[in-house]
């Protein structure tokens, strides 16, 4: 077995597929996952965009990995120092452990963006508001769709882009994957309610995935889920508890108010308090927004600015899964060229 | 000769070669965040005016922007100056500021 150790910061898709590809290049590897469970967000995810497969397969495809190579799985590490000594690595957890390796990938992921930011809809306020994740999570728990007033909701709206493209929260880059994720649970909200009425309210609909456009059109005439473009100004409580909210319909170049039982903001995706802690640690760039700044956009997007540290996941910007799968491999790539010296990964344009 | 009723209809066409743009050109100029606008509406959907009124502010700086200048005048009007848009923009537009300068070239032109 190859001596050289590597050490993997973040137990979600990105971490895990990292470590199993560079364990099974023969490398030692070390997990180090904050939480008592591998598998990141994933875990509170019910059905996955576009093709609606269950999360818990995408974990269980993981865990396969995991189990047919040889890698130290830490849980609930805290770490509370990461630096690197000449060309050693050498993380320290609260717990007293310590731990040294030749080289690093950081896959600290993302944290969904605090919707009480964004006071104007209400969230944390209101109890028929409440976010995507958590109508996810009440999709995982099979339990009855039923609003804060014990009611099947018979209108519901959905909200994107909340805390993404506004300058006034401070993100101004787009999340990504709410959009579809918009589209993937209006169309779930059909087929456990089919008399309600769901209405997307957006600015654009960015379906660039290979069949997010089919899955969109699916919700058009299938699940006849209403579009409406505009982005709410804000949303108030009526005395019955539905959910005002105030938006313009630009289509038809008007003030459009309506009342609904259930508002799910879809919650964009953010640089996590992780990786913010890593970053500070190892030295690493941030770009602009508060997400790891890669050596090149187009060529280097895995490869970090200290030499033996590596991207993967939504450390660096939102992602999809599919994305994040590319990224690990492609982070364990670069970090086994740093290990053998190949040097393709100092490659500059 | 028989009147079949038929009549010659005006161009609803936007003609955008022969529109004047020089409003849009010193609004542009002197409120340059005019430019990052993306029509999402909600300047709109919280515009105290836009409930009451025909006034449609994201409307208008569409006109605005394809030379579309004839009724600006008596549109602009209507806007009360508030600023709760400049509050709500995500893009951080300077809504009002963009209202002030319309009404400047409008002005400065005597249009």
């Amino acid at each position: 077995m190859n001596k050289k150790r590597i050490i993997v910061i973040g137990g979600g898709i990105a971490g895990m597929e990292a470590a199993t590809n560079l364990s099974a290049m023969g490398y030692q590897v070390t997990l180090l996952e904050k939480e008592n469970e591998l598998g990141g967000h994933l875990l509170g995810w019910e059905k996955l965009f576009p093709t609606m497969r269950l999360g818990k397969d995408v974990i269980e495809f993981l865990n396969k990995g995991i189990g047919l190579t040889h890698i130290q799985i830490i849980k609930n590490a805290d770490i509370i120092d990461a630096r690197k000594n000449d060309s050693i690595f050498s993380v320290k957890l609260s717990d007293g452990r310590s731990f040294e390796s030749d080289a690093i990938i950081v896959a600290t992921g993302y944290d969904l963006f605090d919707a009480r930011k964004k006071e104007e809809y209400g969230y944390g306020i209101y109890d028929n508001v409440i976010t995507s994740a958590e109508l996810e999570e009440l999709f995982l728990s099979g339990k009855p769709i039923v609003n804060a007033l014990g009611k099947t909701p018979k209108k519901i709206g959905f909200v994107h882009c909340v805390g993404s493209r506004d300058e006034k929260v401070g993100n101004v880059y787009c999340s990504k994957v709410c959009c579809v994720t918009a589209v993937k649970q209006s169309i779930e909200i059909k087929e456990k309610i089919p008399d309600a009425e769901v209405f997307c309210f957006y600015m654009d609909l960015r379906m660039f995935g290979m069949h997010f456009e089919t899955l969109y059109k699916q919700a058009q005439e299938k699940h006849a889920v209403n579009f409406i473009r505009g982005r709410l100004s804000e949303a108030c409580e009526n005395i019955d508890g539905s959910i005002l909210v105030k938006v313009e319909d630009t289509l038809a170049a008007r003030p459009l108010r309506m009342s609904v039982d259930l508002l799910v903001l879809m919650v964009g995706i953010t640089p996590s308090e992780g990786t913010k802690k890593i970053g500070a640690m190892l030295g690493l760039n941030f770009g602009p927004n508060g997400f790891y700044k890669c050596m090149d956009q187009h060529t280097m997007t895995t490869v970090s600015n200290v030499p033996g540290v590596f991207f993967a996941g939504c450390c660096m910007a939102p992602r999809t899964i599919n994305n994040v799968f590319a990224d690990s491999r492609s982070a364990a790539l670069m970090t086994a060229s740093y290990l053998e010296n190949y040097s393709i990964e100092k490659r500059t344009i | 000769m028989k009147n079949f009723g038929y009549t010659l209809s005006e161009d609803r066409q936007i003609n955008y070669d022969k529109n004047d743009k020089k409003i849009l050109a010193y609004v542009k100029e002197h409120e340059p965040s005019f430019n990052i606008c993306i029509s999402c509406g909600t300047c709109t959907a919280t515009c105290s005016a836009a409930q009451f009124t025909n006034f449609n502010i994201r409307h208008l700086y569409t006109l605005l922007k394809r030379g579309e200048v004839t009724t600006l005048k008596k549109e602009i009007a209507k806007c009360m100056l508030c600023g709760k848009c400049l509050l709500a923009c995500p893009r951080g537009v300077n809504t009002r500021n963009v209202i002030i300068k319309i009404n400047q070239a409008i002005e400065k032109y005597s249009l």
